[in-house]
């Protein structure tokens, strides 16, 4: 058996809702079933054989090639199995994921990993805005799982994330963490203004000290065991954060505008 | 049965089904591992009197850690698995959140989970952070030295308490180190405890008193000073018995502990005054599991060990 790859054929003005495709939605369906599933584009339906061109038979391990940032909620409520984007992902990557492994190789529009309960995402380029944060009238971002981003990340990343580990390699833009309920995020590179603003309890992970609004507390530079397990939690992982030997922090408390249980820790 | 002219009864040890846990304890080094761990088990030699029955199983080197410091395994046993809990959580919160640099961690993995840190966290006031990695949750308790690391939960298996064996011997020296031995030797078996002090108990007890509160009382059968008083057990040379008493997480543990024990006791041999093995039960009335000596000793399955 080889992976069902869509190769997308046709470039459209409107994005595409690929929600449809994941490999519990797939399984056991015959490839002209999955060939007439219709795909919401706008106000009008795709087939996906219009979209795409379709190769492949293991609905467990699914191929999204030549894509563009248009194909949104991918791996959308995903259980199971795995999904590889070779191109660009739009938004909604992983919307609601419960479980199995996204890759993309490539960058993701806004709204990456929002409502994720668990699984794994690996985006090699960059992400949008929004990264697991909560979609509007919702009030949780991320719920669980693991998310690396080996590019760089826009504004709001983990806006209400509530619980998972959120990895980004390069930098990140504006509100960091903003409102985060709990979870870990970690940033390697450099983040934006407004950091932590209104963050209520988590962990922010950053190697270089931030500029910080007055109330993100310093709680000064400690050796924290938990740091260690948690480390060890990243060994595994592929990327940067594997390779993270020290403990040693600067802890910063905040935001104690919102309860202040949450910690910036700021490697040393 | 003789090993090396020690005999061997043909009597059997009477165990019962208790609920076990396991507990990892890790500090700065391994000193204050020892300090928590000695404190966790101290005065729980038998549940009779101190609820719970534990132990230091092992060392453990920080490649075998959750966190990767020093650390110790610490069984414990109960009755039931409501005496287990309220016990885990006492000693955790006054033995492990006390000692400096000291963690907990689950020494157990499967279904059935207890309570190791979960209410502890509320000693943190609200500063307490929760924390999961790899599907387990950890809570960050700040004190004073720190922050103080504990695994939500444990687990918790089916066990076996109460194996045991008695060295008989010509006089107390010599019955203290043929036992003495025999923990060398045991505490090599994974699995096990022996929870009386330095592994070895002297005041073995008999069902009934004649005394109306007391449950138990004195082993007089087994009682050199007795011999001529009371229906002894006991030949003219015998002066001096010491059991010793093994939980174990499955019956097969026990057995190879036995062995282990048995096998060093014997060692020394009739000529360093060890005489006789024999083992206390209650006629297999009242415990589950019987560990027969003469076939764990004849067991070849249990050879090498």
């Amino acid at each position: 058996m080889s992976a069902l790859t869509f190769t997308l054929k046709i470039r459209t003005t409107q994005r595409i809702d690929v929600s449809a495709l994941t490999p519990e939605k797939l399984q056991g369906q015959s490839p002209e079933t999955t060939a007439a599933i219709l795909l919401p584009s706008g106000k009008h339906a795709l087939r996906v054989d219009e979209v795409f061109d379709i190769a492949g038979d293991d609905a467990g391990n699914i191929v999204f090639k030549n894509s563009d940032g248009k194909l949104d909620y991918i791996g959308s409520q995903m259980k199971s199995g795995s999904i590889i984007v070779e191109g660009e992902a739009g938004a909604y990557l992983g919307f609601q994921m419960r479980s199995g492994n996204i890759t993309v190789h490539g960058n993701t529009g806004v709204y990456a990993a929002s409502g994720m309960a668990g699984g794994f995402i690996h985006i090699h380029g960059n992400a949008g805005d929004f990264l697991a944060a909560a979609i509007v009238g919702d009030r949780k971002g991320m719920k669980g799982g693991t998310v690396i981003v080996s590019g760089n990340a826009g504004d709001r990343v983990g806006d209400q994330m509530r619980r998972g580990i959120l990895l980004i390699e390069g930098n990140v833009g504006s509100y960091c963490a903003s409102r985060m309920l709990a979870g870990t995020i970690g940033v390697l590179g450099t983040v934006g203004d407004h950091v932590g603003f209104g963050m209520r309890r988590g962990t922010l992970l950053l190697t270089k000290t931030p500029e910080m609004h007055a109330t993100l507390q310093d709680c000064g530079t400690h050796t924290l065991p938990f740091l260690s397990l948690m480390f060890k939690s990243f060994a595994q992982l592929p990327g940067k954060f594997a390779k993270i030997g020290s403990n040693r922090v600067q802890r910063y408390a905040g935001d104690i505008a919102n309860d202040g249980k949450g910690e910036i820790l700021v490697l040393q | 049965m003789l090993i090396n002219g020690v005999q061997i009864d043909d009597t059997f040890a009477e165990a019962f089904n208790m609920r076990g846990t396991r507990v990892i304890i890790t500090a700065q080094n391994l000193k204050w591992a020892y300090n928590a761990a000695n404190a966790m088990t101290g005065f729980a030699t038998s549940v009779i009197g101190c609820g719970v029955e534990a132990g230091i199983e092992k060392e453990l080197a920080p490649e075998e850690t959750p966190d990767g410091r020093p650390g110790v395994a610490i069984l414990m046993f109960a009755m039931g698995s409501a005496v287990l809990m309220k016990q885990l959580e006492t000693r955790m919160g006054q033995c492990i959140l006390t000692c400096p640099t000291a963690a907990a961690f689950s020494g157990l993995e499967g279904n059935d989970r207890i309570s190791l840190g979960k209410n502890l966290r509320f000693f943190g006031d609200g500063f307490q952070i929760s924390k999961q990695f790899g599907g387990k949750r950890y809570w960050r308790v700040p004190v004073m030295d720190g922050e103080f690391i504990t695994e939500e939960t444990t687990g918790m298996v089916r066990a076996v308490g109460g194996g045991n064996f008695l060295v008989l011997a010509e006089s107390q020296p010599q019955a203290l180190a043929a036992c003495e031995a025999a923990i060398e030797a045991m505490k090599k078996i994974p699995n096990v405890i022996m929870p009386f002090p330095g592994g070895v108990v002297r005041s073995g007890s008999k069902v009934g008193s004649k005394y109306k509160s007391m449950f138990a009382s004195t082993n007089d059968a087994f009682c050199p000073t007795l011999k001529g008083l009371t229906r002894s057990e006991l030949s003219p040379e015998i002066e001096s018995v010491m059991e010793i008493v093994i939980d174990g997480l499955t019956d097969l543990d026990i057995r190879k502990a036995t062995r282990a024990g048995i096998a060093a006791a014997c060692e020394l041999g009739a000529e360093n005054g060890i005489k006789r093995i024999s083992a206390g039960n209650y006629g297999g009335k009242l415990g589950q599991f019987q560990f027969h000596l003469r076939d764990i000793m004849s067991d070849p399955a249990l050879a090498g060990i």
